[in-house]
């Protein structure tokens, strides 16, 4: 039987969602911001609303998360993110508006901005992607590093004397009265994107019902920054990250 | 004639963006320009217009929260003073980046540093040659009468829009705390959603629709030779700018054989020092640019065929007065007499400023 009398529409089981493009990610071989990508992909599709969502990219690797997902975007200075999301909600209430950053740049650079918008209730959808490392500028510490973590700028492991304790932000979010869904997925195995996917889709329907910031923590990896091979890395992270970094609902009101 | 009132330069800012259909205003509190934002909070234009006002957490969210905004299409403001300025440049040079239309208005008080909340005219170069990263320029208007704080409001989005470009209103604390007399416009309303789809459809961030490819907001080339192309076209649009949109006014310059060149505060001190010299039998005009970028060059370079001199006359430490050099070319002396750190000239002292540089000199 040739491969052309297989692949048929009836025999088709998964398709990639047109609202990712098809242009090549630039991201490196096990690195969690492509599962992510398409999972959030997938609910916009799902839910039908290409057209109302409004994406705001950070800086970090996912600067270019704009080549990848078919929506209209806005490009942020480093840490900025949900003070364009806030100024995008509240100018066009009717749309869907999300941010997507990483730890750097919301954890470190960004945190007055993400408190606020949290502690505003902004009626938006919060991304935030931890790998406990920069990953765009070359592995450098990042606020989420954990205790011991050799990085570029800790070469010898972050020692809490010098650089203080990796930071638990999002459970600071937690406390904050605006939010009303907060949680900390991951993506490293089938199972899990299933339940990530469950997330990303309460909190765009969250916001829709206006019932302040949704904020989704993923623990994701970063094999070039760690310097570990793909299946390696999902291990450390396994071993390391979600001890520090518990998986599950924190807030659901 | 419309409606006239007594009002303050910074309540006319509040009052002016609700005429002319503002849809936000993001702001953060510094002296001497909160008035902006509490006018706006009193006023409660959402009521009204819909315009959405915030305080924002720090004049950097302020300003992102305008680039925001500023991505949708949406008719977009901050106010601040030069501390809070500073802070903004970041965005600032995103914006200018990203070509996204924007009022921003300085109301300047004296620095370096905390300074004092006093008036001044020491961010020139910040507002004129850059402030933030990168080769970028923004259209700066300069009033001087609470009537331009009023009209400038509506003329810099009107230039904003046109290039796509952030627009600045470069005042001081004297005309933010002075009050005139201003005629008011008529309101106008907010842009619709589809009057923005039709207007700014090929950039503005409303939603992607079947009909065309998303649009992106952003600043970021990553491959040097489409950067520098890049560069070209906001050169190109800056040389446009410059060739079209020069504003200026001469005062008793007819026969004039001396000239102040000065702006805001300083020129309605100018004014002053013009008529007390005239007295003294001292031909003197005042040329006042409006627009400070693009700076009026040619008008200035003209009047160095009539003038034995020119006094280039700013509350700051000489910063104008190298763009007034660059317009003069060395045809006739140029000098700078200014007072600074939150001091404001006297229209006597600018005279024997006059005639000790320039005439005596």
């Amino acid at each position: 039987m040739d491969v052309k009398d297989i692949i048929k529409p009836e025999n088709i089981a998964y398709k990639k969602t047109d609202v990712l493009t098809d242009n090549i990610m630039h991201y490196c071989p096990g690195c969690t911001h492509g599962v992510i990508h398409k999972t959030i992909a997938e609910v916009i599709e799902e839910m039908d609303i290409q057209d109302k969502t409004i994406g705001v990219s950070p800086v970090g690797c996912s600067v270019l998360a704009y080549n990848y997902l078919d929506i209209d975007w806005q490009q942020a200075a480093h840490g900025r993110a949900p003070a364009l999301a806030t100024a995008a909600k509240r100018l066009m209430p009717e749309k869907y508006v999300f941010t997507y950053q990483g730890d750097g740049d919301l954890a470190s650079i960004g945190t007055a901005e993400i408190m606020h918008a949290c502690n505003r209730g902004e009626n938006i959808v919060v991304f935030f992607v931890n790998n406990a490392i920069y990953g765009m500028t070359g592995g450098q510490m990042a606020p989420t590093t954990l205790v011991g973590q050799k990085t570029s700028t800790s070469p010898y492991g972050r020692d809490v004397e010098l650089n203080g304790h990796p930071l638990r932000i999002t459970e600071l979010i937690a406390q904050l009265p605006g939010t009303s869904y907060v949680t900390r997925q991951s993506a490293e195995t089938p199972g899990a994107v299933r339940k990530l996917k469950k997330a990303v889709r309460k909190a765009f329907e969250n916001t829709a019902q206006r019932k302040g910031t949704s904020f989704v923590e993923i623990v994701g990896t970063c094999a070039s920054g760690w310097k570990l091979s793909p299946v390696k890395s999902n291990e450390w992270m396994k071993e390391n990250m979600f001890p520090y970094y518990p998986l599950g609902v924190m807030k659901d009101e | 004639m419309g409606e006239l009132r007594l009002m303050k330069g910074n309540e006319v800012i509040a009052e002016a963006a609700i005429r002319v259909g503002v849809d936000g205003y993001f702001g953060y509190p510094i002296t001497p320009q909160s008035e902006v934002l509490e006018t706006l909070m009193a006023r409660q234009p959402w009521e009204e217009t819909g315009m959405v006002v915030l305080q924002a957490e720090s004049e950097v969210a302020a300003i992102n929260m305008v680039y925001g905004g500023a991505s949708c299409g949406k008719k977009v403001m901050t106010s601040s003073s030069s501390p809070g300025m500073s802070l903004k440049m970041e965005g600032v040079t995103y914006l200018a980046g990203a070509e996204l239309p924007c009022l921003l208005v300085n109301v300047v008080r004296g620095g370096p540093g905390l300074g004092t909340i006093q008036p001044a005219q020491s961010d020139y170069f910040q507002a004129v040659k850059g402030g933030g990263h990168g080769d970028y320029k923004l259209i700066v208007l300069a009033p001087n009468s609470v009537q331009e704080m009023h009209d400038f409001v509506g003329l810099g989005f009107d230039l904003s829009f046109k290039y796509l470009n952030p627009a600045m209103i470069l005042t001081d604390g004297m005309i933010g705390q002075m009050m005139e007399k201003v005629e008011l416009a008529d309101f106008k309303p907010r842009w619709t959603e589809e009057e923005i789809v039709k207007m700014s459809g090929s950039w503005a961030t409303t939603g992607k629709t079947a009909d065309r490819d998303r649009n992106i907001s952003t600043s970021l080339e990553l491959q040097s030779e489409k950067q520098e192309v890049f560069n070209h076209k906001l050169q190109a649009k800056y040389e446009s700018i410059q060739e079209n949109e020069v504003r200026y006014e001469k005062f008793m310059c007819d026969d004039a054989e001396y000239l102040f060149v000065a702006y805001g505060s300083s020129s309605r001190i100018c004014q002053k020092a013009v008529e007390i010299a005239r007295e003294k039998g001292i031909k003197v005009g005042l040329l006042r640019p409006i627009t400070l970028f693009p700076f009026p060059n040619k008008q200035i370079n003209e009047m160095a065929d009539q003038v034995k001199g020119i006094l280039s006359v700013e509350m700051s430490a000489g910063q104008m007065v190298e763009d007034v050099k660059l317009a003069v070319n060395c045809r006739v002396p140029v000098e700078h007499y200014g007072r600074f750190g939150g001091m404001i000239p006297s229209p006597d002292e600018i005279v024997e400023a006059l005639e000790q540089k320039i005439i005596g000199g």
